[in-house]
């Protein structure tokens, strides 16, 4: 292969293009090549949209699926309706125990989780001897490798009994159990998130905060994040879509009765309605259940616009 | 003109490295002193020493004396906050805070408990109008101080320091990232500054020194070569090798 | 000068250093006690016949043989589908692509991809690989539907390491006369290994962990198989079967012993994930 780089490259019409005499083997062989090349990118083009393709997939059926129910149960009577009770007589298909279940239950995880993930997000990114800083990450990166069937089964046998006989309840299994389950499970995301955030806060802010007499602690609290405070924003966010969708776990902490939320009740949150009873389900039940998740797929839908919303600021910033 | 400042046999080292070697020098009130001399000469690491800025710095080791107001600022009873706010400081680079111009100014007296809307107007104010930046930005106060231009940027951050109402000013290069319109408004600035503050500047530019110190400081290598008079200094150093970086031969 | 800073300004940096100390100590004693409680629970529940056996209603036996088969060969079977996919995608978005939209499209749908709950995953999955595609409740259908959800975090690694493949390097191969492709395969791909592999690290992890996505999917069953015919049939994995044991049928014994597996699992592919890392790191700052 003699032949400049450029010709090879330019889109100039082989045959017609350049001037320069070439014996027609060679030519021959440079289309062949060319056809080959093309192929390839239309190979890696397709595994490039794979991923669009996944989305509109699951976008799509869970459209497709969900919708009939809502149709036939009628959109307000649905989503409003507080009774669940999908294998009555005359079943009734409320959706809205589930709904606020998964908001208390979400938010109450936050209320715990995002404090003291916030705080050690803090002093591991700005106060942290370097040891302790190492030892902690690895920590946390351990709480985020545990399989939330772990989760759910520590749960079930430490927390469950430990909230009936603090509380003095008939049974540990509760929305409250759920959220000390969540604000765990989502302390990971919280914590990597926010260091990243707060690492990446310059170090001329914090220069400008000492020099004036501010104290270490007063500048992480005070400049460093306040700086920070989009990606921190996208870290609660995303502990947010973490807790909404988490199923197992909650399944075996919460008890899993469709009752309206209370702290030291059984509940049953949108994921683990789809979950408990899909594997005896049929009919219009088994319909609804796929309208339950079509809701929830908006939910971490508009979850997942409001991280990319803070993540982008955070990027500017 | 009484010494505000006084430094004793100064030594500092980075690790094993020593970047300042056996400093002596005498830093009068009311008055700007330019620190002097090519890059790495220890000129800006002798400025952060006065307001320990140097403390943060993992494996630095220091030994001597430095007196602020006749109290040794490495003495143990000293509360290194306080001795910032009474040694401002203003970088190389601007840096206001990623918050509106307000809640620069307003950060420095908030730190050190100052509350009150009126008592903090009144600060602002009256730091805006020292740095003379207020007639430029009063109607941009709630805005982000990150959209000023960066000469305004620097004017803001001189504001942020008066603020806390320090004795001295420490000005690392403050002009060094600015155009030459910028430069000369910063220049005015300190001139007109240090009726109330004492300034010491670092500066690579030896016009600015000219244009407006009292006294310069020549370093090298980490050790200071001659000091006194800037009229002095520059018309009749002493030591050839400051003769030989004022005329240009080397830096 | 003023002697020192204010009582309430001490109070105030007290206070925020308790709160900080107090979180720390909040979570890594959560880690040590998760860590150290499942391993307690559930080591001396591990034994030999545990681990090679199967269950039987009819002896009374439990054993958790087929589960461990049904990891490794979801694990598998995945990992064959969502390497070339997502290294693929990544390769396409590094090299290739030159319309910004279409990248944007294709990296906004990589990351609602991975905010998407294993649930919905699992209800898709359903829905497409076992009824649509008629894979009936199989490993096969429950590996897909893993793949879609590994996919992101392929890409993801993949192409972080792609754009610290420098760009002297392609332009090298190019200057030599090579072709697109083979600059992307001699030269490219070779430098992302390390991406890859953190990204199979990482899925591994995940798959290891997963249960919600595989339950409608992969199912409940307990047969030991070979690795073509397991993946035609209903099985659980280490995960559902520790779900099913506790939730379901009440033996805690079992659902500790599959936990202390899964945590030392776990804990090893965090460690070689920070092996890796460094292992890498290391050779490309040489």
């Amino acid at each position: 292969m003699c032949l400049p780089m450029k010709k090879r490259q330019s889109k100039i019409d082989p045959v017609t293009g350049g001037s320069d005499i070439r014996p027609p083997v060679l030519w021959d062989s440079l289309m062949k090549k060319q056809a080959f090349e093309n192929f390839i990118y239309g190979v890696f083009l397709l595994l490039g949209l794979i991923t669009v393709g996944c989305v509109l997939l699951i976008t799509v059926y869970l459209i497709i699926s969900g919708i009939p129910a809502i149709r036939e149960i009628g959109l307000f009577k649905f989503l409003f309706g507080k009774t669940w009770a999908s294998t009555a007589k005359t079943p009734q298909f409320g959706i809205l125990p589930f709904i606020l279940t998964s908001i208390y239950g979400t938010a109450g995880a936050i209320a715990l989780g995002v404090p003291i993930g916030f705080l050690t997000a803090v002093y591991l990114a700005k106060a942290a001897p370097p040891k302790v800083k190492a030892v902690v990450s690895a920590a946390v990166s351990v709480l985020a490798g545990i399989p939330s069937v772990v989760y759910g089964l520590v749960g079930m046998l430490v927390l469950v009994p430990g909230i009936r006989s603090i509380f003095h309840v008939p049974d540990g299994a509760s929305l409250l159990a759920a959220i000390v389950v969540l604000a765990v499970m989502i302390l990971p995301s919280i914590v990597n998130v926010s260091i990243t955030a707060l690492e990446a806060v310059p170090q001329e802010y914090e220069d400008a905060s000492l020099a004036l007499g501010a104290t270490p602690t007063e500048t992480y609290f005070r400049v460093s994040v306040p700086a920070a405070r989009s990606g921190i924003a996208a870290a609660v966010v995303l502990g947010v879509g973490r807790a909404i969708g988490e199923a197992m776990a909650v399944m075996m902490v919460s008890g899993n009765v469709a009752n309206m939320p209370s702290l030291f009740q059984s509940v049953r949150f949108l994921t683990t309605a789809v979950a408990s009873e899909m594997s005896y389900s049929s009919g219009l039940q088994r319909q609804a259940l796929f309208s339950i998740a079509l809701v929830l797929y908006l939910f971490i839908l508009l979850i997942n616009a409001a991280l990319n919303f803070f993540l982008k600021r955070s990027k500017e910033a | 003109m009484s010494d505000i400042i006084t430094v004793k046999d100064l030594c500092l080292w980075y690790g094993s490295a020593q970047a300042l070697k056996d400093i002596n020098i005498n830093i009068p009130e009311h008055a700007i002193t330019a620190l002097i001399g090519p890059s790495g000469c220890g000129k800006s690491t002798f400025l952060k020493t006065l307001n320990r800025m140097n403390d943060l710095i993992p494996g630095v080791k220091i030994t001597g004396e430095v007196r602020y107001a006749g109290q040794d600022i490495f003495a143990p009873g000293v509360d290194v906050n306080m001795l910032r706010k009474d040694i401002g400081m203003v970088f190389q680079k601007p840096n206001p805070f990623p918050m509106s111009v307000y809640d620069n100014i307003a950060y420095g007296p908030r730190t050190h408990g100052i509350k009150g809307k009126a008592k903090l107007d009144d600060i602002v104010e009256r730091s805006l109008r020292d740095a003379a930046i207020w007639d430029e930005i009063k109607d941009r106060l709630k805005k982000n101080a990150l959209g000023l231009s960066g000469g305004q940027q620097q004017r803001l951050c001189i504001a942020r320091a008066l603020a806390v109402e320090p004795q001295v000013l420490l000005m690392d290069e403050p002009t060094s990232a600015l155009d030459p319109i910028s430069t000369g408004k910063i220049e005015e600035l300190a001139s007109a500054l240090k009726e109330k503050y004492t300034i010491v500047i670092v500066t690579h530019n030896m016009q600015q020194a000219v244009r407006i110190s009292d006294q310069t400081a020549f370093f090298l290598l980490g050790e200071l070569v001659e000091y006194g008079d800037t009229e002095t200094i520059f018309s009749v150093p002493v030591d050839k090798r400051t003769e030989d970086y004022i005329t240009g031969r080397f830096g | 000068m003023q002697p020192g800073i204010s009582k309430k300004r001490r109070a105030y940096i007290l206070l925020m250093r308790i709160l900080m100390w107090l979180s720390v100590a909040l979570t890594a004693g959560l880690v040590l006690f998760l860590v150290t409680y499942v391993m307690a629970k559930g080591l001396p529940e591990i034994s030999w016949n545990l681990l090679t056996t199967k269950p039987s209603y009819l002896s009374g036996n439990i054993g958790i043989l087929p589960d461990i088969l049904n990891t490794v060969y979801i694990i598998i079977a995945a990992l064959i589908f969502v390497i070339p996919l997502g290294a693929g995608a990544a390769v396409y978005l590094n090299e290739y692509a030159r319309n910004k939209k279409l990248v944007a499209v294709i990296e906004y749908a990589a990351e609602t991809l991975s905010g998407i709950p294993s649930i919905i995953y699992g209800l898709v999955g359903m829905l497409f690989f076992c009824s649509f595609l008629d894979m009936q409740t199989s490993l096969l259908a429950g590996a897909l539907t893993l793949v879609i959800m590994n996919l992101p975090t392929v890409l993801r690694t993949t192409q972080e390491s792609l754009k610290t493949v420098p760009q002297s390097y392609r332009e090298g191969a190019f200057g030599l006369g090579a072709g697109k492709w083979r600059v992307i395969r001699t030269v490219v791909l070779p430098g992302c290994v390390d991406g890859i592999i953190t990204g199979c690290i990482l899925s591994v992890g995940r798959i290891l962990g997963e249960s919600a996505a595989l339950l409608f999917t992969a199912g409940f069953a307990h047969a030991v198989h070979g690795f073509f015919e397991g993946l035609n049939s209903a099985g659980a994995t280490l995960t559902v079967a520790l779900y099913v044991y506790a939730k379901e049928q009440g033996e805690f014994g079992v659902a500790f012993a599959i936990a202390a597996i899964l945590m030392v699992l776990t804990l090893l592919i965090q460690l070689a994930a920070m092996l890796v890392g460094r292992y890498f790191k290391k050779r490309r700052d040489l």
